[in-house]
């Protein structure tokens, strides 16, 4: 029943989807937001109504639903059968399209800032994302399809995603990926409406920063969960489902930062609408890479080419007609403000140009090998020596250029500079120096990494000096967390790449292996037992100095399916991260892998605070809209 | 230096078109030289990689042919194809899936006749096949452990 009641929304939830679509384009009645406003709500509750049949259904291990028994097991903890629900692809899909008509529901409840006639337009779009997925779902990915004869038992869960991180990551990203169909579909609003300007921007920014604050989240979230499941010791792999959240991301930072310009100063009105077309673009390439098969990845749930080109065409739909409403109305669009080259918005010219050349390499190296493959059926792969060498240093130039950026103001800034940016000029050389006489080994990206991180970190609080900081809108303080995070983020991943010491070696109950200023001791190795697994567990007693911490890797086998993970054990200490994983058994002990990084946790943390920045900035912003709006009623 | 409202407009959309070729030209580039072309113990087996270059060879483990080297972390196995054979060496951790008779990703490069690997990717579960070894096995492979 549950299962049926689920379909039934779905279809329900695609009708009302088409309604919506069609009220947009004024077939059968004026269109209105005092229509189109229900549809979006009740779409979304239907989506929900759906997405939470699934997870009772996974719940319940209900084998008579094909998808739980081909993804589930009855003796799963509660929690993976729970999160679960998602870790396949119709389940995944499903949470796609949730989060899809959410963002519609929370466009058509909340926006009250731009004309009826933009936002009609813009649930209209959305309606017409919403439908092609639906399709997707309904007709290539049903996650509701039954079997019959029901199995005795399911096939389980691949252990790699039996984390804590699988009912976090997933979510996260969606609704940051997804969340970016809002302001792909209030661009076509206003394209359609022809009112691109300084009002739509300011009411597109919360939902651009909400979304990408998502994102933020769910890539840090996803880079620290690959970093402690693989047991690689590696937190960013430049894979193409990495890649796949980047892209959208870099967009998203482009735009964020347009946005503003638009919002503030009028300008650069057709490049926003651009770069929010593009956004919610890639997050539509993210998902054709991720979720068509095409791709060798853990999040390649299974093959079927037949999904592939579903997602390929709805890809080519919505971006062929997006880009068409861009060629068309953009003469239209008028110029905005002028501006002098060196001011706040170019500045963000600046910014907006090395992400998009930042994008474009990356997009570039990601579908190259699926292209050729397509076309010369040639086989290759491209991985960290590209991405790093061809992108790497226009992200250290963006980087330092944060130094300068925030610091100029809007239109013309004629006052001398240097006074402000000469200390972090005079760090950076000082930290490049002092690499150079002490660790002349170190990579040029690592070294500059290191320098530009540390110089940016108190660089990104010069914006607040002679300000009153209590009258410091909430917006800039955002920024200035935002920025401070990329600073933070940059000194973790250049201490990574350049400072990692490793030891692999065969080891038996009382050896000891030093690694960095770390002496480890193997105490002992025993066998251990969880809810669905057994593991050999190593007791490893690690200290530098005084004080000993106890670690224990496990190499673990889950019963159904019948499959051998290594689960890592990390020590976090103030200044990095021990990392140990325990490997196979040889005649003479076992197969141990140390690792010391340090200062690793920064990359996170970094992560961490550009999306509190990104927080900051949002609840600052809506404060003062609410403010706005109640003044303006008075 | 102040610039007419149309003309700002001209410069950015030049600006914004120049950034987008500089981004292809310099993928380009870097593609040249360092994207890792996939092998096949067959194409290796002609000689048709590059001594040195970043590759990755993509095959069968060969059963019988891992072998554990004296440091007990160094092994070497044979990656075969059913035309050709290529004998691998790798240092470290192999992964959990990495067993004889099952397919195998290796990334490193050729040194003489042998491949030395610095990383092994080994299938994630019994579904999955790395789509450069045929997606037809893997569908194949899929639709069984369905019917069962």
């Amino acid at each position: 029943m549950i299962a049926e009641l689920g379909l039934a929304a779905l279809w329900l939830a695609a009708m009302l989807a088409l309604l919506q679509l069609l009220l947009a384009l004024g077939i059968g009645g004026r269109p209105s937001a005092a229509g189109a406003r229900p549809l979006a709500l009740v779409q979304a509750a239907l989506t929900l109504l759906a997405f939470a049949a699934l997870i009772v259904l996974f719940l319940r291990t209900d084998l008579s639903v094909t998808l739980v028994a081909a993804n589930s097991h009855s003796a799963k903890p509660w929690l993976y059968k729970f999160a679960g629900a998602w870790g396949n692809h119709e389940g995944s899909m499903l949470l796609w399209v949730t989060v899809l008509a959410l963002s519609g529901a929370l466009l058509a409840l909340f926006e009250r800032r731009v004309a009826e006639k933009m936002l009609v337009a813009s649930l209209g779009a959305q309606a017409a994302l919403g439908l092609g997925f639906y399709a997707f779902l309904l007709l290539a990915s049903n996650p509701f399809a039954r079997l019959d004869p029901a199995p005795a038992e399911g096939r389980g869960l691949n252990p790699l995603l039996q984390d804590p991180g699988l009912a976090f990551h997933p979510p996260t990203l969606y609704l940051g990926y997804v969340g970016l169909s809002v302001a792909f579909s209030l661009a076509v609003g206003a394209m359609l409406t022809r009112q691109v300007d300084a009002p739509l921007a300011r009411a597109m920014r919360p939902w651009v920063l909400g979304s990408w604050i998502f994102l933020t989240l769910g890539i840090t979230a996803g880079s620290y969960w690959a970093y402690y499941e693989l047991g690689w010791g590696g937190w960013w792999f430049w894979d193409p489902v990495e890649n796949a959240s980047l892209m959208p991301w870099l967009a998203a930072t482009a735009l964020l930062h347009s946005v503003n310009v638009l919002a503030a100063r009028g300008g650069l009105r057709s490049w926003t609408m651009m770069l929010a077309v593009v956004a919610f673009s890639m997050s539509m390439v993210g998902t054709f890479l991720v979720r068509s098969g095409i791709l060798t990845s853990v999040h390649a749930f299974a093959v079927d080419p037949q999904r592939g080109t579903f997602i390929l065409v709805l890809l080519a739909l919505y971006v062929g007609a997006a880009l068409a409403l861009f060629a068309a109305r953009a003469a239209t669009i008028r110029e905005g403000a002028p501006f002098d080259p060196v001011s706040r918005e170019g500045a963000l010219v600046v910014n907006n140009l090395l992400l998009s050349v930042i994008l474009g390499i990356v997009f570039v190296g990601t579908l190259y090998p699926i292209v050729a493959e397509a076309l010369s059926g040639e086989k290759l792969s491209v991985g960290p020596p590209y991405f790093n060498a061809v992108a790497g240093p226009l992200a250290l130039l963006l980087a330092a250029l944060l130094v300068v950026g925030p610091l100029l103001r809007w239109r013309r800034d004629k006052r001398p500079l240097a006074k402000w940016v000469l200390p972090s000029v005079l760090t950076a050389a000082t930290v490049l120096v002092i690499t150079f006489v002490f660790v002349p080994g170190m990579g040029i990206l690592s070294r500059l990494g290191l320098a530009f991180g540390i110089a940016l970190v108190p660089a990104s609080i010069v914006p607040l000096l002679g300000r009153s900081l209590r009258r410091t809108p909430l917006a800039t303080w955002g920024m200035v967390i935002a920025h401070l995070g990329v600073g933070v983020a940059l000194i973790g991943m250049a201490s990574e790449s350049a400072f990692t010491r490793e030891k692999l070696a065969v080891a038996q109950p009382g050896d000891k292996l030093s690694v960095g200023p770390w002496l480890v001791e193997l105490a002992g190795i025993a066998p251990v037992a969880g809810p669905n697994w057994t593991a050999i567990e190593a007791h490893l007693r690690a200290s530098r100095g005084s004080g000993a911490e106890t670690l224990r890797p496990q190499a673990r086998v889950f019963t159904s399916p019948l499959t051998e993970t290594s689960e890592a054990a990390i020590h976090t200490a103030w200044n990095g991260q021990l990392y140990a994983v325990i490997g196979k058994q040889r005649d003479d002990g076992w197969q141990l892998r140390l690792w010391w990084k340090p200062f690793v946790t920064l990359i996170w943390l970094g992560g961490m605070l550009i999306a509190l920045g990104g927080l900051v900035a949002l609840v600052g912003r809506l404060w003062r809209e609410r403010r706005r709006g109640r003044e303006a009623e008075e | 230096m102040s610039l007419k409202p149309k003309h700002q407009r001209l410069l950015l959309a030049a600006l914004a078109i120049a950034a987008v070729l500089a981004a292809v030209l310099l993928a380009m580039w870097g593609l040249k030289d360092r994207a890792a072309y996939f092998f096949t113990p067959a194409e290796i087996a002609a000689g048709k990689a590059e001594q040195g270059r970043a590759i990755r060879l993509g095959g069968m483990v060969e059963k019988g042919s891992i072998r554990q080297g004296g440091d007990g972390v160094t092994i070497t196995f044979v990656v075969e194809d059913g035309k050709a054979r290529v004998p691998v060496r790798y240092r470290g951790i192999t992964p959990d899936l990495f067993r004889e008779a099952s397919g195998v990703v290796a990334e490193g490069r050729m040194r003489g006749s042998t491949f030395e690997a610095d990383t092994i990717l080994a299938k994630h579960d019994e579904r999955y096949m790395p789509p450069q070894l045929g997606n037809q096995a893997a569908e194949h492979a899929a639709a069984k452990t369905l019917d069962r």
